[in-house]
């Protein structure tokens, strides 16, 4: 090496600048990267900040005992729109699962490779993204036109709407996780199709699909658009009888907050950042229910 | 050698009924396609009654896709098919008439990775139990230990019988589906490669258990492992390129091979 410095002095500058040119689009790659993260980090931050500091101020000590408030008028509460929400997304998720499960396993284990299953699969994803206020729309021309009121039936099976294509999308990845020597052994024994499906693969998955409906009701417990043409509102108690509007929190917080009178414009925060806290915790419970089948 | 080696092997393969006993399945002309793939060349072969015999050769020749045959578990698969005849003590189970699950419950396979079910050890081997009889606790419950005594688990999983099948060792998951296999008293098991997932102890544990298991069982094994091979089975089938080369005793197949292909493959020359 000594022997010819000149020799050398070429390719090894050469390798140098190729180096740093490497080591400038490294930093920049990850400078940017962080940037992008910091910048999105802040944004969320600082709502769930606002919501916090809001919410809370908008707490009252009658938040989960008394009815929406009149307008104008002082204190109250959002039990009425706490316990519509319970029921409507209780109604959605009832629905929603059973055919989102059995739709997901239709995909998985008897429709594999058909070409009705691949046409399922594509609609369901269109499903799966389609604009909320449009299913709000199709329930209220499918329910509420003909029935001549808004009801919380109309507002239950809007939120399954949107809940069950979650729930095919996966049921059926956790279906297809599952692996097929697990199908085939319990074939082998003598099994029909149904007795494996029913004993051996969505006991493998249950696990995940458990957590797709847990995703799914974290998903329609905050959904406001299709509630807007089906259950609308109520400011009164909630009753049994589910014709009618009934409150609901995401319509609530809707319409308290562009209202212009403060009592409801600090419900409207409390009702969000109640509703925020319901996701979250949702969303803790379905990673508590995924995680003893990973750590296996 | 081969003009040397070509008499007592006919000599052998006259004596093949003698030495073997009575014919269990025999396969005819059997053709296996996977879509346009001819995965099986017109095999013809016999398995003898309460024998091991080994299926062998390099992979993808054929030999999972025979086992797969015998219970027909290929036709989960819509675009596989075979053609020609497997007959079980005389009836065609290729037939299209023929009942698939009960074919099932009298052929019973054990798989190269153990495919334990979520449920606790007593329901994964009560599991082909209940799918075809209805038995009452006690006698269920004898059956269950009965079935995991021959697999030589009972001792180890006697205390926990309501844990978790998926729980335990790579080896002792193994011995459950075996335990599984057997609780269905079938006439048939196929093992298709059961030790290769497993440590060398767990391997040697297996292997006693099948040896142990031919007193009842007419017994068919995959195996890449030809010492295995030589170990525990009476018959061995040398299999390449989806025909059946050469197929003999054990003893005569390892020691004394006709097929060039078989002494090769058996030296480790190819494979």
């Amino acid at each position: 090496m000594d022997a010819s410095p000149t020799m050398t002095a070429a390719p090894r500058r050469r390798s140098g600048r190729v180096r740093q040119g490497r080591r400038i689009a490294d930093r920049t790659l990850r400078v940017a990267c962080t940037g992008a993260t910091l910048v999105g980090a802040l944004v969320l931050g600082s709502i769930l900040v606002m919501l916090i500091v809001q919410g809370v101020r908008g707490f009252t000590p009658t938040l989960f005992t008394n009815p929406t408030p009149g307008p104008g008028s002082e204190g109250g509460g959002i039990a009425n729109a706490i316990l519509g929400s319970l029921v409507l997304t209780g109604i959605g998720i009832v629905i929603a699962t059973p055919v989102g499960v059995m739709a997901g396993t239709f995909l998985a284990e008897y429709g594999r490779g058909s070409k009705l299953a691949a046409l399922i699969r594509f609609l369901n994803d269109i499903l799966l993204s389609a604009p909320s206020i449009l299913i709000g729309l199709f329930v209220y021309t499918l329910m509420v036109r003909p029935m001549g009121t808004y009801s919380g039936w109309a507002g239950g099976v809007a939120l399954a709407i949107i809940a069950v294509p979650v729930i095919v999308r996966t049921t059926e990845d956790m279906l297809r996780l599952v692996p097929g020597t697990l199908r085939e052994a319990g074939a082998a024994l003598g099994a029909p199709p149904s007795t494996v499906i029913i004993n051996v693969t969505w006991r493998a998955a249950s696990a995940g699909i458990v957590t797709g409906i847990i995703l799914a009701l974290a998903r329609i417990a905050g959904e406001t658009a299709p509630l807007l043409f089906t259950a609308l509102n109520n400011n009164s108690w909630f009753s049994a009888n589910l014709m009618g509007g009934v409150a609901n929190l995401p319509v609530m917080i809707y319409q308290f907050a562009l209202s212009p009178y403060p009592n409801w414009q600090g419900l409207a925060w409390a009702g969000a950042l109640l509703i925020t806290a319901t996701i979250l915790v949702l969303s803790i419970i379905a990673r508590l229910v995924i995680k003893p089948q990973t750590s296996r | 050698m081969n003009a040397a080696s070509a008499i007592p092997t006919v000599e052998l393969n006259r004596n093949r009924a003698d030495e073997g006993g009575p014919v269990r399945i025999a396969v005819k002309r059997l053709n296996f396609y996977y879509g346009s793939f001819h995965g099986l060349k017109d095999v013809n072969l016999n398995f003898h009654d309460r024998q091991v015999t080994a299926l062998i050769g390099p992979s993808g020749c054929g030999k999972s896709t025979l086992l797969r045959c015998f219970n027909r578990i290929y036709s989960l698969y819509p675009e596989q098919r075979a053609e020609g005849e497997i007959l079980l003590d005389g009836e065609n189970i290729l037939s299209p008439s023929i009942d698939l699950n009960e074919l099932r419950s009298r052929i019973g396979m054990v798989f190269q990775k153990p495919t334990p079910f979520p449920m606790s050890i007593y329901d994964n081997v009560a599991f082909g139990l209940r799918l075809y009889e209805k038995l009452p606790k006690s006698e269920l419950d004898g059956r269950i230990e009965a079935s995991l005594r021959k697999a030589a688990l009972w001792d180890e999983v006697k205390d926990k019988l309501k844990q978790q099948g998926t729980g335990l060792s790579g080896g002792q998951q193994q011995r459950l589906c075996i335990a599984r296999t057997v609780a269905q008293r079938p006439e048939v098991i196929l093992f298709d490669e059961p030790t290769s997932a497993l440590d060398p102890i767990s391997t040697g544990r297996i292997e006693e258990l099948i040896e142990q298991l031919r007193d009842e069982f007419t017994i068919v094994i995959v195996t890449h492992n030809m010492q295995q091979a030589a170990r525990i089975s009476q018959f061995t089938a040398f299999m390449y390129l989806g025909q059946l080369i050469e197929f003999g005793p054990t003893n005569r197949m390892f020691m004394n091979p006709t097929e060039r292909r078989t002494q090769d493959y058996i030296t480790g020359r190819f494979g």
